[in-house]
């Protein structure tokens, strides 16, 4: 599933994020590699989302978030 | 001894830096402020050593300009220690470049900061343990408060050790050696890992290519980091997450999607009330000094001392009057800039991105974009600089060729002096309004140009929201006082240089001393009048100080000042009186509009040319300016005409 669809509170495992090299990279260099634990700071109704990754907390916009796949814990 | 400094965006490092040097230097807490090389030199026990400040990055991969210039510092032969600031809050990304710093294999030394925050977070770090794993000496230190510096610098004097890097997998290890075998270079495993990562920049140096298993090391290195803090982090059992907690709390009403905006535009507004209203305070102050007692006096001074007419109103008319007319707006300048740069350390900024990011991408372009339009309200020339943490191309140059419709700090003493010689009573919703004009100005150019000369794709929104920081008083008056600074020290040079050039093109012609009417300035003014013609301003000193205010903006003011003599008019009613037989309100405003938008000065012409590295765009950035002012003063002043 997507990232999109998890609400606030919930943590999930990254699975794969579907972009071009260039930014999966710059993503995993923040520390989102496959495997690592997202829990879903805050998700509002429209606009960026934040995101905990790594003790640190991000913000991604909703066009990334829908590409980044992920399972539920 | 050089020292190159590197660390993650957020971990304190232009704070050490800083505290280190005793430089000032300039200090953000939005991610990747520091986007210059930076030196600054330390003398300790004898030894003086260089320290080279590197942009903050995430990591080490050819991505960003920023990147690929600390690597190829780094890999230089100039570097003699790295020493790599680590936010111990943060840890485990933060150690992400320090497990590549350490694959250089160049000698370093750790300074592990913000340790007071770790123990308020009541956690443990066994600084020992981490520094026998990796290698590598590691200093605890609180930069803001600037512990442990002492031993800092004496494991720097030392050249600190080069470390032991990630073991990866034997899989892995297995291809790194089978590469490395094959190599004929200097750090042959760090060029193996490289080649794996699919590096382009290392697979053309070595004419290699190899099947890429990048995201696979990525996740080796950040599992091998996971054992590390296994072993060395201990989080003690009753989490109080203090840091993060208030942070979140914050958040959740400043980053509302309903809230957000509305918060910003009263942080702004309180930003520039405090500007006008504590600023315009003192500025009062310094205005009746220089109208009112310096110039009366030195008049008197030199009229004792029977000193000849001309070189009375040199100095009186052109020194004082052009010099002064721009330091009476220090106050402002500084009251703007405590703002603004108490919004990026205290980590509002990253969170005005957020909120902007809808708005941004009606036009193209995502929220990042809107924080150097903000720092463009002070000065444009850091503001364009801060676009290099912008990745992509297109983006960067659309984000520089809107910025100087920002109306930065030396655009205000021309609105200033006409709104309260035109707009008494007003004057806050006249300049207000002028700023809004120039944000609607800057959004339409965009939204033009991304449609047109730099259509692209637009990046997503990634920006890391750090901790909410209490600005510490000391680094934001050293970040304050550098730009203040900067603005007295134009106008002693650059503004003095041009006033007295000023007061002579007015005051002689081919046949000597004249008066202004015949003077060389009024011939020039006269020259270009027509363009100004249909915006309602076609005088001769009104284009002449349009033609100068290119040198910089506040020229506009010192022009005005001298053409008029207005260095002895300290009251608005007697300058308004002065300036009425010229300008009315409509036309004022228009003049207004002009000054906003019309071609950048010198300053950011400059910087546009250095970092877009093109001519075309510098004279495009220059020429389209000056084409979108004159249409829109002309529409405000045409428009006008047919109802008041």
């Amino acid at each position: 599933m997507s990232l999109l669809a998890v609400n606030s509170g919930q943590s999930v495992i990254l699975k794969d994020i579907d972009w071009g090299k260039k930014l999966k990279k710059k993503l995993q260099d923040m520390g989102m590699t496959p495997g690592v634990r997202i829990n879903m700071i805050q998700k509002p109704a429209f606009g960026p989302c934040v995101v905990e990754v790594r003790g640190t907390r991000l913000a991604l916009g909703r066009g990334i978030v829908s590409k980044i796949f992920v399972d539920l814990i | 001894m050089n020292i190159a400094l590197a660390g993650n965006p957020n971990s304190g490092k232009t704070t050490l830096f800083n505290g280190l040097t005793g430089a000032n230097h300039y200090v953000g807490n939005w991610a990747g402020v520091t986007v210059e090389k930076r030196e600054g030199k330390i003398k300790y026990k004898h030894q003086f050593m260089t320290v080279v400040d590197l942009p903050g990055t995430y990591s080490l991969s050819p991505y960003s300009i920023e990147e690929i210039v600390s690597r190829n510092y780094i890999l230089g032969d100039e570097v003699d220690v790295v020493l790599n600031i680590v936010d111990a809050t943060n840890l485990e990304r933060n150690l992400f470049l320090t497990m590549q710093l350490i694959e250089l294999r160049k000698p370093m030394v750790i300074a592990l900061n913000m340790m007071d925050e770790v123990e308020k977070l009541g956690q443990k770090i066994d600084v020992k343990e981490l520094s026998a794993l990796l290698g590598v000496p590691v200093i605890p230190i609180t930069a803001k408060k600037k512990k442990g510096f002492e031993e800092l610098l004496e494991a720097l004097m030392h050249k600190g050790l080069v470390g032991s890097g990630v073991i990866y997998s034997s899989e892995v290890e297995k291809r790194i050696d089978q590469i490395e075998n094959e190599l004929n270079v200097q750090n042959k495993r760090w060029h193996a890992i490289k080649l794996l990562e699919g590096d382009t920049e290392i697979c053309e140096k070595l004419n290699r290519h190899e099947d890429h298993i990048h995201e696979r090391i990525s996740v080796e290195k950040y599992d091998y980091i996971s054992r590390l803090l296994e072993k060395t982090f201990i989080k003690q059992i009753k989490e109080k997450q203090v840091g993060y907690t208030f942070t979140d709390k914050v958040d959740k009403v400043l980053l509302n999607p309903f809230l957000g905006v509305p918060i910003f535009l009263m942080i702004m507004s309180m930003v520039f009330w405090m500007t006008f209203t504590i600023g315009g305070f003192f500025l009062n102050i310094i205005d009746v000094f220089f109208g009112e007692v310096l110039s009366v006096w030195v008049l008197k001074g030199l009229e004792a001392l029977s000193v000849q007419d001309w070189l009375i109103s040199l100095i009186v008319d052109g020194i004082i009057g052009g010099v002064g007319g721009v330091l009476t707006f220090v106050p402002n300048i500084a009251f703007l800039f405590i703002g603004i740069s108490f919004l990026e350390d205290s980590g509002y900024m990253a969170r005005v991105a957020f909120v902007m990011d809808g708005w941004m991408k009606k036009v193209g372009l995502n929220g990042k974009t809107f924080i150097p339009m903000i720092l463009g309200f002070g000065c444009n020339v850091p503001a364009i600089m801060s676009t290099r943490t912008l990745e992509e191309e297109k983006d960067r140059i659309l984000a520089i060729m809107i910025n100087p419709f920002m109306s930065c700090g030396a655009r205000l003493p021309v609105y200033a002096l006409f709104a309260s010689a035109f707009f008494k009573g007003s004057e806050a919703l006249v300049v207000i309004s002028l700023y809004f004009i120039g944000i609607v100005v800057a959004l339409l150019a965009a939204l033009i140009l991304r449609k047109t000369i730099l259509k692209g794709e637009q990046d997503p929104f990634i920006m890391e929201l750090p901790a909410y920081r209490l600005p510490e008083p000391r680094t934001l008056l050293i970040h304050v006082w550098e730009r203040v600074r900067g603005y007295i020290v134009k106008a002693g040079t650059v503004i003095f240089a041009a006033s007295i050039i000023l007061w002579v093109i007015l005051n002689f012609n081919a046949s000597g001393m004249t008066d202004l009417t015949s003077s060389f300035g009024a011939s020039i003014g006269k020259g270009v009048s027509f363009i100004f013609k249909p915006l309602g301003f076609g005088t001769w000193q009104a284009s002449l100080s349009l033609l100068t205010g290119v040198i910089a903006k506040e020229i506009v003011v010192s022009n005005m000042m001298i053409v008029y003599g207005l260095a002895e008019t300290a009251t608005s009613e007697m300058l308004s009186a002065t300036l009425s037989g010229v300008f009315t309100q409509l036309n004022a405003y228009a003049f207004m509009v002009f000054v906003l938008l019309y071609t950048p000065c010198i300053a950011v012409i400059g910087v546009i040319r250095r970092e877009t590295n093109s001519w075309k765009w510098t004279i495009f950035s220059a020429s389209y300016q000056f084409a979108i002012a004159w249409f829109i003063a002309m529409l405000i002043y045409q428009v006008g005409s047919l109802f008041l």
